[in-house]
């Protein structure tokens, strides 16, 4: 149990890393791009690119806030 | 896209993985013992060939559509990361990786280690430091060479450029016999980090099912936009005049 513990925290920390919210960000926008595309006919090629953007600099603006 | 960029982005991706290695190989090989140092090193070679030959064929058998959106994930959150890391080196709020300072740091512990044989290894703790160092740094230069490679249907040319930046930076640790501490990673790793960024958000968006403007010229926009971007955060927290140390550390960042 606790091998798989450490594995399951390597994989994590090896993909996802210090910020677990860009990786949320970048998931649900890929999501919603998806569903723009699919269900709403619009061509969201400039979403997913705006939503790293803003996840970039929320997660650098966490991590320097005093 | 043709397979020269495709090279290119694989080659300083994992020459900065491999000046990590490189830097754990050499503490534990010149302070302990080469012999059991090269055997952990092989070891882990043949843990990441097999790696490769158990996922490179399956990732590829994925439809193209399904590849695309989940290593389009996975290459913008990772190139994320490394992007991140970068702006917060550059601009002091993080410490420089150095590669002098690790290697005092592994060179101490190891001599500080006792000697102990097992399993036909005549000094555990040298296997095992080269075995860990190169299994982790490696694991990433795999990750990196499957995820393009099989995006691009051309694993041999990311297999290419990522044996040509191991044996580049191999060959130099060999002459130099001294952790490559005047490489400018953390640029490297900024650049690194717009080129997964930008591949990441390409492939993730037509995976999601966009038709990009341009097709694949969209790219030849996407990442100078990243690029940007990322060149404007640095410059956003960037240390003002009087901020102390951090000033110390930028000033370390450009002169590199």
């Amino acid at each position: 149990m606790r091998r798989l513990k450490s594995i399951g925290s390597f994989w994590y920390d090896f993909v996802v890393g210090d910020d677990w919210r860009v990786a949320v960000v970048v998931v649900a926008a890929l999501a919603l791009t998806g569903l723009l595309v699919h269900a709403g006919g619009v061509n969201g090629w400039w979403l997913l690119p705006l939503c790293v953007f803003a996840a970039l600099g929320w997660s650098l603006r966490r991590a320097t806030r005093p | 896209m043709t397979a020269l960029p495709l090279i290119l982005t694989v080659f300083v991706a994992c020459a900065v993985e491999a000046i990590e290695a490189l830097t754990i190989v050499l503490a534990a090989g010149l302070t302990r013992e080469w012999r059991s140092t090269f055997q952990g090193m092989a070891a882990a070679l043949a843990v990441l060939a097999v790696v490769v030959a158990a996922l490179g064929p399956t990732i590829t058998l994925l439809p193209l559509t399904a590849l695309r959106l989940v290593v389009g994930a996975l290459l913008a959150i990772f190139g994320l990361q490394w992007l991140r890391k970068a702006i917060l080196r550059a601009t002091g709020h993080k410490a420089l990786h150095d590669e002098a300072s690790a290697y005092l740091r592994e060179v101490a512990a190891a001599k500080e280690a006792a000697v102990s044989s097992r399993r036909g290894v005549s000094d555990w703790y040298a296997f095992t430091l080269s075995f860990k160092g190169v299994l982790l740094e490696g694991l990433e230069v795999v990750f990196i060479v499957i995820t393009f490679g099989a995006n691009q249907h051309n694993v041999g040319a990311a297999v290419i450029g990522a044996a040509a930046a191991v044996l580049v930076i191999a060959v130099t640790g060999v002459v130099v016999r001294a952790p490559l501490a005047k490489v400018p990673e953390n640029a490297m790793k900024f650049a690194v980090g717009i080129m997964l960024t930008s591949f990441g958000i390409f492939w993730g968006a037509e995976g999601a099912g966009v038709d990009w403007p341009g097709h694949d010229g969209a790219l030849l926009v996407l990442v100078p936009v990243v690029a940007l971007v990322s060149l404007g955060y640095t410059a956003w927290l960037w240390p003002r005049p009087g901020s102390g140390s951090v000033a110390t550390e930028t000033e370390k960042v450009v002169s590199s």
